[in-house]
């Protein structure tokens, strides 16, 4: 499985780059594929209302009516039409991204399984409901599907008269089946949405609309597409004929000439072991689970910020069940947690600074808990010397700082960025482990686990609490986002941090406790340790 | 990166996936059915008779019945299969035993199947045997006919409107 999806993931993050630097992380279309899918919806869904005032079943007056929205208004049910039409072909290419792009990042086990179930199910919802809008034009391509699409569920031995059958010569044909056919086209998309919703019941803070700028490009573009290639229709439909030579969409009909060719039991086959190896990709080895957050209740005061901050929907708060004054407490929820620590960069009481007692936050993830990460910060600080020397906090998923050959850096690995509570930096710094931090992860406006990024721009903006510190000198601290191919760029921004560190004078500001290579303190400035 | 090459990056972005969008909408076509040949579908759905008699009961077996239950005949739901051959040009193309469908035999026989066949004229001869007896056909229908390049021509079976139906 690594072997698909490592190469995969590169492809995506080169395309992304290039991306970055036409649209900057905001309007980045990789990250905001799932967006763009409900954008599409909403496009498709609106051009579609407009034009279903035009038309009228029956066997003549279908074709009839969409020749007539195609051509006699042209100028705006025609352009409608095709909106709704490349708006479709869009959404299958956004949806199809999303999938590939979740599976290449390793987004969909654990906690995120039902995300990635959820949206397996839309894809049978998002071709059926392409393939009963093309039926309804009731043109040649929609006699070949109606034809192909009843022969394939022929083959199931579940009708007692093949249903082909209905379309076997103009006498058989009704053309009430159109009030059957529009009903679908309009059930299909609502039963569609539905599960679009339901797709994203377990996450916090979903990216349903894609950045304005992003948005308007794209309607611009349907709408140019729509004015240079108009969506028309094949000759009307005549059961007497066999349909020749078709203009197919092969973003909903790549599956028709599989049929044909490969026969429909190939293709039952094909499309039930497909639907079931996603289904259970999630589930699928090398499997790997790790131990959800645990609250610790003698620390946890229920001030609500892991609830806030969980990108998953993983924590919630309850009625307070120890006695302590304090109106509710966080619960987590194993099933939900995907084990990224955000919680943990959220909670005021995951405090490097405090000395009495074991470092035990309200919250904390079992195998890289606070004191952990202290301790690991600790060591890291040791070989380190000079007035450049750079602690880094890199998450699991960008660009491995300790594989840059960079001198003087000691590195935390973190589950995510937004694991790092701030006050480990103010930690840092005051401790004078090192002259300067550097806080790296997942690129801007991507995050592995949603949102960890976004926190820590949050955190040390002071815009979201637990804020950084104000004592805490800027120029001492630096955010590099970068991906795992990002090397270069990570490796000039830290030495460049670097460069400006070594020109920092030596008492900048910042109170410091100087401590020898025993771990004893030479100096004592620290006004935290209470904390 | 300036703004204008920004701009431009953008728009070539936009224009790549408008233009692959349009391409694979339409193109490139696809031939389901070569134009220069016709095809025959036979295709009906049919129940045979009974796969024996109806037999009386007997005074012994009635009286064993509730009251309401008691039909005087017995008669078995399971239907023969049916047999169908179709033959153009003299040729025969399809030579099918039909098994009635439903969890007891006693549905509906059916048969769906298509032909291609070179355009011009032919002919046909379609036999359907759906009795008890064991060899020969109870219906047969000979046409001749001319199809065109793209014709559809359905053979249908319907009892009740003299047998087979070409249309």
């Amino acid at each position: 499985m690594e072997a698909i999806k490592y190469p995969m993931k590169l492809v995506f993050v080169w395309a992304e780059g290039w991306f970055d630097r036409f649209f900057g992380p905001k309007w980045n279309p990789f990250y905001c594929l799932g967006a763009l899918g409900y954008y599409y919806f909403w496009i498709v869904s609106v051009s579609g209302i407009y034009i279903y005032i035009f038309f009228d079943t029956g066997v003549p007056q279908a074709y009839e009516s969409t020749e007539y929205i195609t051509h006699d208004q042209w100028y705006l049910a025609g352009i409608m039409r095709s909106v709704h039409r490349y708006a479709s072909d869009a959404m299958v290419v956004m949806v199809l991204m999303h999938f590939c792009r979740e599976f290449a990042f390793d987004r969909y086990r654990g906690g995120r399984w039902f995300s990635w179930v959820t949206g397996v199910s839309t894809i049978w919802l998002l071709f059926s409901a392409g393939v009963t809008g093309y039926w309804l034009v009731w043109d040649k391509l929609a006699q070949y599907i109606a034809i192909v699409s009843t022969e394939w569920f022929d083959w199931l031995p579940i009708f007692g008269e093949p249903i082909a059958r209905n379309f076997l010569a103009p006498s058989h044909f009704d053309g009430r089946f159109f009030t059957l056919l529009v009903f679908m086209h309009i059930a299909l998309p609502l039963f569609l949405l539905f599960v679009m919703w339901f797709h994203l019941q377990r996450i916090n803070y979903a990216k349903v609309n894609p950045a304005q700028g992003l948005a308007v490009g794209t309607l611009l573009m349907l709408i140019v597409m729509s004015l240079v290639e108009p969506a028309v229709s094949h000759e009307m439909a005549n059961l007497s004929e066999v349909p020749g030579e078709l203009k197919l969409d092969w973003f909903y009909l790549w599956a028709y000439p599989m049929i044909d060719t490969l026969g429909p039991g190939f293709m039952w086959g094909f499309a039930g072991l497909g639907t079931l190896l996603l289904l259970v990709i999630p589930w699928l080895p090398p499997k790997k689970r790790r131990p959800p957050a645990v609250v610790n209740l003698d620390n946890c005061n229920g001030c609500t910020r892991c609830v806030t901050d969980c990108p998953f929907r993983a924590v919630n708060m309850k009625k307070r069940t120890d006695g302590a004054p304090f109106a509710a407490e966080a619960v987590v929820d194993p099933a939900l947690c995907v084990s990224c620590g955000i919680c943990v960069g959220a909670c005021p009481t995951a405090m490097p600074f405090r000395r009495a007692g074991a470092l035990v936050p309200g919250i904390d993830i079992p195998d890289l808990s606070v004191e952990l990460l202290r301790d690991q910060v600790n060591a890291a600080a040791e070989p380190l010397s000079g007035n450049d020397r750079v602690m880094t906090f890199g998450c699991d998923h960008g660009c491995d700082p300790t594989r840059l050959g960079v001198k003087n850096l000691g590195h935390v690995a973190l589950r995510c960025s937004g694991m790092l509570p701030p006050s480990f930096i103010d930690y840092v710094l005051s401790k004078d482990l090192a002259d300067g931090v550097v806080i790296t992860g997942c690129r801007e406006g991507e995050c592995h686990h949603r949102l960890g990024n976004v926190w820590v721009d949050g955190r040390m903006a002071r815009e979201r609490d637990p804020q950084l510190r104000r004592r805490v000198p800027a120029e001492r601290v630096l955010k590099a986002w970068a991906a795992p191919t990002d090397r270069r760029k990570l490796l000039a921004e830290i030495e460049a941090f670097q460069e400006r560190l070594r020109e920092l004078p030596d008492d900048d500001g910042a109170a410091r406790v100087k401590i020898n290579k025993a771990g004893e303190k030479t100096a004592s400035e620290e006004t935290e340790s209470a904390a | 990166m300036t703004k204008p090459l920004q701009l431009l990056g953008q728009a070539a972005v936009y224009v790549l996936f408008a233009v692959c969008i349009l391409y694979f909408a339409t193109r490139p076509t696809y031939t389901y059915f070569d134009p220069a040949k016709a095809m025959i579908k036979l295709s009906f759905a049919h129940g045979g008779d009974p796969i024996s008699e109806c037999r009386k009961r007997s005074r012994a077996e009635l009286k064993a019945l509730a009251a309401n239950m008691r039909a005087p005949n017995i008669c078995p739901r399971q239907r023969v299969d049916l047999h169908v051959r179709l033959s153009l040009d003299g040729k025969v193309i399809a030579d099918a035993s039909l098994p009635p469908t439903g969890l007891r035999g006693d549905g509906p026989s059916k048969i769906y199947q298509w032909f291609e066949v070179p355009a011009g004229p032919h002919s046909i001869v379609v036999e359907l045997r759906d009795s008890r007896r064991k060899t020969g056909f109870d219906h047969r229908s000979t046409e001749k006919i001319m199809l065109k390049p793209g014709q559809n021509l359905s053979i249908d079976f319907k009892a009740a409107q003299g047998g087979f139906i070409y249309e």
